[in-house]
């Protein structure tokens, strides 16, 4: 064997080497416009964002970091300063966010609709009905009965949010733990949906990951959809630079402004998967806007507008 | 169209796969082998009741810490670089840096462990012969060394199966940022979620591979032990 130096030397050169390399990526890293965006599982994996995003980096020499978790993740994420913006979809987080003063100048951007999905055999009996709070009530019934199962996201997302709200209409509050017709999955929409085939069982999707899923999901069928409570809108919220000054706001506020343009509203709207569109932009839209959610609507577009980041 | 970005995707995945785990388990050794060489020796020493507790104590240390759970590591790693939090400053969340460091943190006790055992498992009399030789105390520790060194291969190798399987810990701390921070692990994860299968079978094979690949190396360095 040789002498120990000459060993030694040969590690601290190739120590240095790699190490070098990966401290050299991180400053090459660290000089890039990078811009954190926080938004939900369902949102991404509905591959909207795989699609716009290299349009609006390539345009604006920038990378957008796509962090994809819960509803309720992204939103503390943005409250911890870990996100420049966030894209969600649940008005009382949303509300609760704003209110935080750690988000501001909520805007929407686009909607898309939930619809609630079951076996083809629907033991439950609720294809076709227009009133979603009254299925849910059937999907209850049979449950008990032992003759159904619905499977929900438990992972605070603003589709579990919803569903959560339903159940709260009808005055029941379901729970792995009380009742065996309830799973509590915990899990993303794609993982929900697949379980839910295997399962047979029934559960609340929004449209876009139902379509990129269909033609896997063959023991499934859309059952009910239509209901004005079914319709999802998705807000952006800056992340108040007062709050964290050392995040990107300008980047932020630039990719705030092309999302809510009419160039990315009309992207958003020419997205489709298995040939349907899957978002409908509300952006300019204002009595949809306020429909939908967003009293403030045109006083923030203005505001937008005026923005020269 | 579509083609082009999957195997370069594939390429970036694995890429920074073996950059993040790779760079991982180098600081650990650098780092774990001189410590389990010291620690190692302390088997030598150590008849008093006191050094003999000091010693228990260090080993179920070493070994707790072998079996921390990788996830627990990311979410600590995570609090500590999260922008309010006391290291975010560095605005290294989300970036390999942070992988790095987790995975690093999760090597160094295994690195430590195996180096420790490898150190101790040799025989006093070749450290004494040396000594009793006139060779110094560091002549003597790398001769003890030199005769551990598979014990101490296998740890490295060992570190980096662990650190390359890994999925948990720096899911949280690299966020899975599509073409920056994904691994194949945890591109498996999200690939499996989309449903995309086809990618995500091509990224198990390639971790699968490597880690078969592992365990040969593995093997051959312990059968190369075994025949000395």
């Amino acid at each position: 064997m040789r002498s120990p130096s000459k060993i030694l030397t040969e590690i601290v050169i190739l120590a240095v080497v790699i190490i070098g390399a990966f401290a050299y990526e991180q400053y090459v890293s660290s000089q890039k416009y990078i811009i954190v965006l926080a938004t939900t599982t369902s949102t991404y994996d509905s591959g909207l964002l795989d699609y716009l995003m290299p349009i609006f980096e390539r345009k604006y020499n920038a990378e957008v970091h796509i962090i994809s978790v819960g509803t309720g993740q992204a939103i503390e994420m943005a409250k911890r300063g870990d996100a420049d913006l966030v894209l969600v979809h649940s008005r009382q987080l949303e509300l609760e966010f704003v209110n935080s003063t750690y988000g501001i100048h909520r805007v929407g951007v686009m909607y898309n609709d939930f619809i609630i999905i079951g076996p083809t055999s629907d033991p439950a009996g609720i294809n076709g009905l227009a009133n979603a709070t009254e299925a849910f009530r059937k999907i209850a019934e049979a449950g008990a009965k032992g003759k159904a199962i619905f499977i929900s996201r438990a992972d605070k997302s603003g589709t579990n949010m919803l569903e959560l709200s339903i159940w709260k209409r009808l005055g029941i509050k379901p729970s792995n733990k009380t009742e065996t017709w309830y799973l509590e999955a915990g899990a993303g929409m794609g993982t929900v949906l697949r379980m839910a085939n295997e399962k047979r069982a029934y559960t609340l999707t929004d449209r876009a990951t139902w379509l990129s899923f269909k033609n896997q999901l063959t023991n499934l069928k859309v059952l009910v959809e239509g209901d004005v409570i079914l319709l999802n809108p998705y807000a952006i919220i800056l992340v108040n630079p007062e709050k964290y000054p050392q995040r990107n706001y300008k980047g932020a506020l630039k990719l705030a402004k092309w999302m809510i343009s009419e160039e990315g509203q009309n992207l958003i709207a020419s997205f489709k998967k298995e040939g349907e569109t899957l978002f409908i932009p509300i952006a300019r839209d204002f009595n949809k806007a306020h429909e939908l959610g967003f009293p403030e609507q045109e006083k923030e577009i203005a505001w937008y507008d005026a923005q020269n980041p | 169209m579509i083609e082009d970005t999957f195997w370069d995707e594939i390429w970036n995945i694995t890429t920074l796969s073996l950059r993040v785990s790779g760079t991982a388990v180098l600081i650990g050794a650098l780092i774990g082998v001189p410590i389990g060489t010291i620690l190692g020796f302390r088997q030598f020493k150590g008849k008093r009741t006191l050094t003999r507790f000091v010693d228990i104590m260090l080993k179920s240390v070493i070994n707790t810490s072998m079996g921390l759970p990788p996830v627990v590591v990311g979410l600590v790693v995570y609090l500590l670089f999260t922008t309010s939090g006391p290291f975010g400053w560095l605005g290294l969340l989300y970036t390999p840096t942070a992988m790095m460091i987790t995975q690093l943190i999760m090597v160094v006790p295994i690195i430590i462990g195996v180096t420790m055992s490898a150190v101790g498992s040799v025989e006093k009399s070749i450290r004494e012969r040396a000594l009793s030789l006139g060779a110094t105390e560091t002549q003597a520790a790398w001769l003890v060394l030199r005769e551990a060194r598979m014990g101490v291969l296998t740890s490295i190798i060992v570190a980096f199966g662990a650190a390359i399987s890994e999925v948990g810990g720096i899911m949280i701390t690299g966020g899975n940022v599509r073409w920056w921070t994904r691994t194949l692990t945890t591109a498996i994860v999200v690939e499996t979620e989309l449903g995309n299968f086809t990618m995500a079978l091509t990224l198990g094979a390639i971790l699968l591979s490597m880690a078969f690949g592992i365990n040969f190396a593995l093997t051959i360095v312990q059968l190369k032990g075994a025949r000395r």
